[in-house]
């Protein structure tokens, strides 16, 4: 298929999953601003949600305060911010329509539609309610555009370029949450004690929609060494680290072999693959939390650029 | 006099093609017709004949208007006009062929040298170029009306890019869901092979060095691009890729586009994109949609353009004054379609007589398009006359000018009923190595304003379904009559 279309494909299912994830974090933090709980070190919820995007210091060049009002405008709804949910899905659309004939028309018609539905809602002064209608549609749009893919997509090039965009932005978000809050999860430090770190613990959990499944997996309290092995090491977890790499270098390796060739985007997956499999939570916690967190993102985003180079240039 | 109806002539009951037609509507309640064009309105939005946004002034994704009345032709009308559209067509491609080679036409004094050599659609770049099978015209939109129903006469020739065939398609699509019963009454001819018989038309022309399956591509300007729906509409339907000129590079005189499995060489480019945007080497530097390269690679003989560079020359308005000797020319033959009769206002006798008359004459541009720049004397007020007199008599050779044609009328579901209006068709016609293909109907547009003679889509035009249907038995009867006189004879 034409490089360019592989590219759309690409940054489509990125945009898509990026959209999606800027909807959980600023439910996360509705949920917080909800209760009495004051976050460490001065940061408000608000400020938190921001910070899992990556883009602090965007946003305090167009903002000095993180109230509701700033940070719903910025990750929403701002043009001034690259990847705000408005932007991703703005983004996301002319990708689709630069690529009509890649896409079955499921999946066309629910990037279309949700864009539409969507595009009128603006307003910086959204109630909570219709702030929490307008992320509801945007997750929707995600799991419709995800389960059409799944559905009615042929297994060939185009499924596997759009699949592996969805895989490393997925990937890329847990690891950035995680590591925004290493220092709660690691086990040496002292605690602050009390309901604090509860919350903390939970808001992690919430952003990737894992709080729910965590109780599933380990019938037990938050405690944060499982938050950590469960984001990064759990493969039954479909936001953990390694579950995102298996479905990397799965969908790298069809590529490979539909078009007979490996290259460093299949030996550089593997690699990042084998090292999350032979990580154990001790192990983890030795290195350190937060340095093996930033490590992964430079990899993980190395890859990405690696795989442009070799499919998509 | 009224204008001549498609259904009902001129007054004297309904035609036998639209007996179907007629006994459809007489039999439909006009509020379930009116729910029914509601519903084919949503089918468009959603089936994606574009993707229009509601209620937003973003011209860029609007929807051109169905309406729910179909064209109906007879057989025998057909062939007749299909006939006259493969002369025409074999004409134009003979013609291009000649300007770009020896000038025989010129040289015999049958058309004006300065008209075909400082024509803007001139490109001295393929003069001397032998193009695969001397073919330029691949695909042709043939605009053509009718004021009776004896004859069709060709309005204009669109020889550069034509669009309008996604709509023939979608058209025909959405008229088979939303009335099946009527589909079950008429045996239609299908229109739904054009992407089969477009895509053998464009391989029979690939260049002699490519391989037994051609790589084709289609080429657009991009999704900013009005017919950006039709370009990807048409790719999916051809199975080939849909291109942008940054997909395309050339190596050594040959084109290639970028895949993921690397460079893939390309044969045949249908490219829906002008000849100034092609290449930047070439023609406008500032082009940023075209090909660096690409016509050293279409000189070299490496890649088939479709249509030709340069085919403007041959569908300028002030050459259609000449298509009548050029058929005769090049073919020996009465040209089957007749021109409307055309006044060139270069010529100081036309001129005067335009300027005379203009209240009643229809002045067109010859660079224009697209029913922009044009005055309909019997529609404009006396400013705007005098306005466009001041205009033609400052540039008398960049016009001409028609009568006011009554152009045929047909029943069209308009507000709450069914009320007579002005049509034209566009069939497309596409030329291959072997032989001219026409799939049987074409574009019907429909000037969906009351007494409006303009049907673009720029101006409020529509479009209809156009149906080519078996003759009515009428005409067996008309045979019977005829065998019978015979042997009384």
């Amino acid at each position: 298929m034409l490089s360019r279309h592989a590219d759309s494909l690409y940054w489509l299912a990125r945009y898509v999953e990026r959209a999606e994830n800027t909807a959980r974090l600023l439910e996360a933090a509705t949920r917080l601003s909800a209760t009495p709980i004051l976050a460490e070190g001065g940061r408000n919820e608000w400020e938190m949600a921001v910070d899992g995007t990556g883009t602090l210091d965007l946003f305090h060049q167009q903002h000095a305060e993180a109230t509701q009002r700033t940070v719903v405008d910025y990750l929403a709804f701002s043009h001034a911010n690259p990847s705000s949910i408005r932007c991703c899905l703005d983004i996301a659309r002319a990708n689709a329509r630069s690529v009509r004939t890649a896409l079955t028309m499921d999946m066309w018609e629910t990037i279309n539609s949700g864009w539409m539905e969507t595009r009128g809602v603006n307003s910086p002064n959204l109630t909570r309610q219709e702030l929490s209608d307008f992320l509801s549609r945007v997750k929707e749009l995600s799991l419709r555009f995800d389960g059409s893919a799944y559905r009615t997509m042929l297994r060939n090039d185009a499924y596997y370029f759009l699949r592996l965009g969805t895989f490393i932005e997925r990937a890329d978000f847990t690891a950035r949450v995680l590591a925004l809050k290493a220092d709660v999860l690691d086990p040496n430090r002292p605690s602050i004690g009390g309901s604090s770190d509860y919350f903390q613990w939970s808001w992690i959990l919430r952003s990737v929609s894992a709080l729910t499944s965590y109780h599933w997996v380990y019938r037990d309290n938050l405690k944060p060494n499982l938050v950590a092995e469960f984001l990064i090491l759990k493969a039954e977890m479909p936001r953990s680290l390694v579950s995102c790499y298996e479905n990397v270098t799965l969908n790298l390796d069809s590529l490979s072999r539909d078009y007979g060739r490996q290259g460093a985007s299949q030996r550089k997956a593997r690699m990042l693959l084998s090292q999350l499999q032979d990580t154990t939570l001790p192990g983890l916690f030795a290195i350190g939390l937060k340095e093996f967190l930033e490590r992964f993102i430079l990899d993980n985003a190395n890859l990405g650029n690696t795989i442009a180079e070799q499919y998509l240039g | 006099m009224p204008a001549f109806d498609e259904m009902n002539g001129f007054g004297q009951g309904v035609r036998p093609a639209y007996r179907t037609i007629q006994a459809w509507l007489d039999s439909s309640d006009p509020e379930n017709l009116k729910r029914l064009q509601k519903e084919a309105e949503f089918l468009f939005r959603r089936i994606g004949i574009t993707f229009a946004v509601y209620g937003d002034a973003e011209a860029e994704e609007r929807i051109i208007p169905f309406d729910i009345v179909p064209r109906v032709l007879t057989g025998s009308e057909w062939t007749a006009l299909s006939k006259g559209l493969t002369q025409r067509v074999t004409a134009l491609n003979r013609f291009l062929a000649d300007v770009y080679g020896a000038g025989e036409i010129i040289r015999a004094g049958v058309v004006p040298a300065d008209l075909v050599y400082q024509n803007p659609a001139f490109r001295p770049e393929m003069v001397g170029l032998k193009l695969p099978h001397d073919v330029y015209v691949q695909i042709a939109g043939i605009d053509v009306i009718r004021t009776d129903d004896k004859d069709f006469y060709v309005l204009e020739d669109n020889a550069r890019t034509p669009s309008g065939v996604s709509y023939m398609l979608e058209n025909r699509d959405v008229q088979m869901r939303l009335f099946p019963d009527l589909f079950a009454e008429t045996r239609i001819q299908p229109v739904d092979n054009y992407p089969d018989e477009l895509l053998a038309s464009l391989r029979s022309v690939a260049p002699i060095s490519a391989p037994a399956e051609p790589t084709v591509v289609l080429m657009t300007p991009g999704p900013l691009n009005s017919a950006y729906y039709e370009h990807s509409f048409l790719a999916d339907k051809l199975g080939v890729e849909l291109v942008e000129g940054r997909d395309l590079f050339v190596l050594d005189e040959v084109v290639y586009m970028r895949t993921t499995r690397g460079p893939k060489r390309v044969d045949v480019i249908y490219r829906r994109i002008d000849d100034d945007f092609l290449d930047p080497m070439v023609f406008r530097p500032d082009s940023v949609l075209g090909i660096p390269g690409l016509i050293s690679a279409y000189r070299a003989g490496n890649v088939t353009l479709a249509n030709a560079v340069g085919t403007g020359v041959a569908d300028d308005k002030a050459i259609y004054t000449y298509m009548p000797e050029i058929v005769r020319f090049y073919l020996g033959e009465e040209p089957i379609l007749k021109n409307v009769p055309t006044w060139r206002c270069r010529e100081p006798d036309s001129l005067r007589y335009v300027l005379d008359h203009l209240p009643e004459l229809v002045v067109k541009e010859v660079q224009g398009s697209g029913g922009y720049g044009m005055l309909v004397g019997p529609k404009s007020t006396r400013e705007q006359i005098e306005a466009f007199r001041a205009k033609l008599m400052a540039d008398p050779d960049g016009f001409i000018a028609q009568p006011t044609l009554a152009l045929s009328t047909s029943p069209t579901f308009v507000g709450d009923g069914i009320a007579p209006r002005h049509i034209d068709l566009r069939p497309f016609v596409l030329t291959g190595a072997d032989k001219v293909r026409i799939v049987p109907g074409g574009l019907t547009r429909v000037a969906l304003k009351e007494g409006s003679l303009v049907v673009n889509s720029s101006q409020g035009g529509g479009t209809k379904d156009t149906w080519i249907i078996e003759d009515p038995a009428d005409h067996a009867s008309s045979g019977m009559s005829q065998s019978q006189s015979q042997a009384e004879g």
